[in-house]
């Protein structure tokens, strides 16, 4: 008797566990501080469908959960290089074009581009530089080449950004080698500078580097050029540039992972974030630049003259997109650790 | 209780061992003694072999370095707090403990963030320094900061298992010796201390251990500019994603801890086992 009541008791918490999990939701999976989340509540009130929202910090994380298993997520926002992985180890659902009639909003030059060439497993979603942002108040000369990074006047008042291949752009365009190199010996000479540079820098940080920048805690900083728009608006003082050597230009984009249960509403809810009004909304409040043509019209003119929102023909013929490392993805991993572990 | 029913009411734990602990160790040790080869697990030893790189060593020195020093600080500081509020003399001492308890009903993460702005350039004791006319310091981003942030979070393990076993210990001993005509000093270094080993031996693992692996407290408070080991495992299954490798470290973290817990125990061998609250 005592047995079948255990075995109820453990069926019911069986039962009970995956209830909360509910087939009908939307799950979204999205970098944090990446969306309006209003309009998550707004795409509910008009189409009835429920939606959970979770958050991660890198695109690697991100890759991490989805390949360890066990998660099942709708809809997910893979970076360029990224993206051209998840194609490559057959991660991704081919996205059904009809059922997203606002696909026609987003720009031309955004569509097509080399991770995925025709389109088939995502949707644009912002897109943006690599740059410096710094202190108008402690930095009195042009801000214009990563040599900057590397000047003793600014001891202690560089952040760096904890991420792998962000922090190995300024040295390898630096040294005039691309960022997706796979030579050992170019990658030994980029990490060679950033240990010589390392005195020098007040911390390696996460998105906390916006809030730093902001309190005017530092005088320079590496940082994306949507968190700079963002910084700009909330500290006047700071400014934005992308170094003449040139860096990364990217591309963030929707799409659905390999048995997704509602892959019908990911389509619905990634139509609904290509219709203009609402991609204004999400790119004035998050401050990344938008893909969408119908929300650039709509755009404020000074977002548009600031070149941290909208980059120049000639910034954006300087830079370059990041493309999957493959195996040697480990050869920066370990130059990594050799300079954050002395 | 009849033995049926004892047995009947461990089935519920040892379901919960079974799918929750032993089973992801047994998994943490196939990934840490295989390689992946082109959608294959091969057998490797390698994973072991690359911890000896001179650069992880050196990270797995600071780590140990760090929570050496984190565990000796809460030693000094937690022990005589706890002396106090086990005292009869101290009355207060209900709101002293309801004062170490209440940070830790708040958020890990938010609690080690809210040193920052305490620490930073323009923070609140920069802010402080200056009203007063002294010179602005440089606080966050070192080691020094690092070990603030530990001994802050942990500083409570150590004071309650102390604190609990002191309550504990049979005052007609102390009374016994005072009365035989021990001064102060004798009865503190003969008696209370050799009886509070116990306490202070599971405050001290349950102080070292998570300082070992921290790597929340060393990637805000640090800068992540002194890699800890916390940080090495995280940045195997989050950046690099090579979990062979992180699974090998974190072996190597679990022998290590392992080995100081049963050197520890070994002191404590003539006393009973450790009392954890």
């Amino acid at each position: 008797m005592k047995r079948i009541i255990l075995t109820l008791l453990a069926l019911s918490l069986i039962s009970l566990l995956s209830a909360c999990d509910n087939q009908d939701t939307l799950r979204i999976y999205n970098w944090g501080e990446y969306m309006d989340e209003d309009i998550l509540r707004e795409f509910t009130r008009e189409t009835g469908i429920r939606v959970s929202y979770s958050t991660y910090a890198s695109n690697e994380e991100m890759y991490a959960r989805l390949k360890g298993g066990g998660s099942t997520f709708d809809l997910i926002f893979p970076s360029d290089y990224m993206i051209e992985r998840m194609i490559n180890e057959d991660m991704l659902e081919q996205i059904d074009m009809n059922n997203i009639p606002n696909y026609q909003y987003i720009g031309e030059s955004f569509r097509d581009l080399s991770y995925d060439p025709t389109n088939q497993f995502s949707v644009p979603y912002m897109w943006g530089t690599l740059g410096i942002v710094y202190n108008k108040a402690m930095v009195d000369e042009d801000v214009d080449s990563w040599g900057i990074l590397w000047d003793e006047k600014y001891a202690g008042q560089i952040i760096m950004y904890n991420s792998i291949r962000d922090s190995f752009v300024p040295p390898l365009r630096l040294l005039g080698f691309s960022f997706n190199t796979r030579s050992v010996e170019e990658l030994q000479q980029a990490r060679d500078l950033l240990i010589e540079q390392k005195p020098l820098v007040h911390a390696y940080m996460g998105d906390t580097v916006r809030d730093s920048m902001i309190g005017n805690e530092a005088a320079l900083a590496l940082m994306y050029s949507g968190d700079a728009v963002y910084c700009m608006e909330e500290n006047e003082v700071l400014a934005y540039s992308v170094p003449k050597e040139g860096s990364n230009i990217w591309f963030d984009a929707m799409a659905i992972p390999k048995g997704a249960r509602n892959k019908d509403k990911a389509e619905a809810f990634i139509d609904f974030l290509c219709r203009p009004d609402i991609a204004l909304r999400n790119t004035e409040y998050i401050g990344f630049s938008t893909v969408n043509m119908g929300a650039l019209q709509m755009l404020p003119e000074e977002l548009l003259a600031n070149p941290a929102y909208w980059p120049t023909d000639d910034i954006i013929e300087r830079c370059e997109i990041f493309l999957d490392l493959g195996d040697f993805a480990r050869e920066f991993d370990r130059a990594w650790t050799m300079i954050l572990a002395r | 209780m009849t033995k049926i029913h004892r047995r009947l009411f461990s089935i519920p734990y040892l379901v919960w061992t079974g799918i929750f602990i032993i089973l992801p160790l047994i998994l943490v040790f196939y990934y840490s003694l295989t390689i992946e080869s082109g959608g294959q697990f091969l057998f490797s030893t390698s994973n072991y072999a690359r911890l000896m790189d001179p650069v992880y060593l050196i990270v797995l020195q600071r780590s140990v370095v760090l929570a050496l020093l984190c565990t000796v600080i809460c030693i000094l500081l937690g022990y005589p707090v706890a002396y106090i509020l086990a005292s009869k003399e101290y009355i207060n001492k209900g709101f002293l403990l309801f004062l170490f308890l209440a940070p830790m009903w708040m958020n890990f993460l938010l609690r080690t963030y809210s040193w920052v702005s305490i620490l930073e350039r323009n923070g609140f004791l920069n802010s402080l320094f200056e009203l007063v006319g002294l010179p602005r310091m440089d606080m966050l981003y070192n080691n020094s900061a690092v070990l603030l942030g530990m001994v802050y979070n942990f500083l409570p393990f150590m004071i309650l298992p102390v604190y609990s076993v002191l309550r504990r210990s049979d005052q007609g001993i102390i009374e016994a010796a005072q009365d035989l005509g021990a001064n102060p000093r004798q009865v503190f270094f003969r008696l209370t201390l050799p009886l509070s080993i116990p306490g202070m031996i599971s405050g001290i693992t349950m102080v070292f251990m998570p300082a070992t692996s921290t790597f929340i407290i060393s990637d805000l408070l640090g800068g992540a500019q002194n890699m800890l080991v916390g940080n090495l495992i995280e940045q195997q299954f989050y950046r690099a994603n090579d979990w062979h490798y992180g699974s090998a470290i974190s072996v190597v973290l679990m022998v290590l801890l392992l080995l100081s817990f049963v050197i520890f125990t070994m002191v404590d061998k003539n006393e009973e086992e450790g009392i954890l609250f």
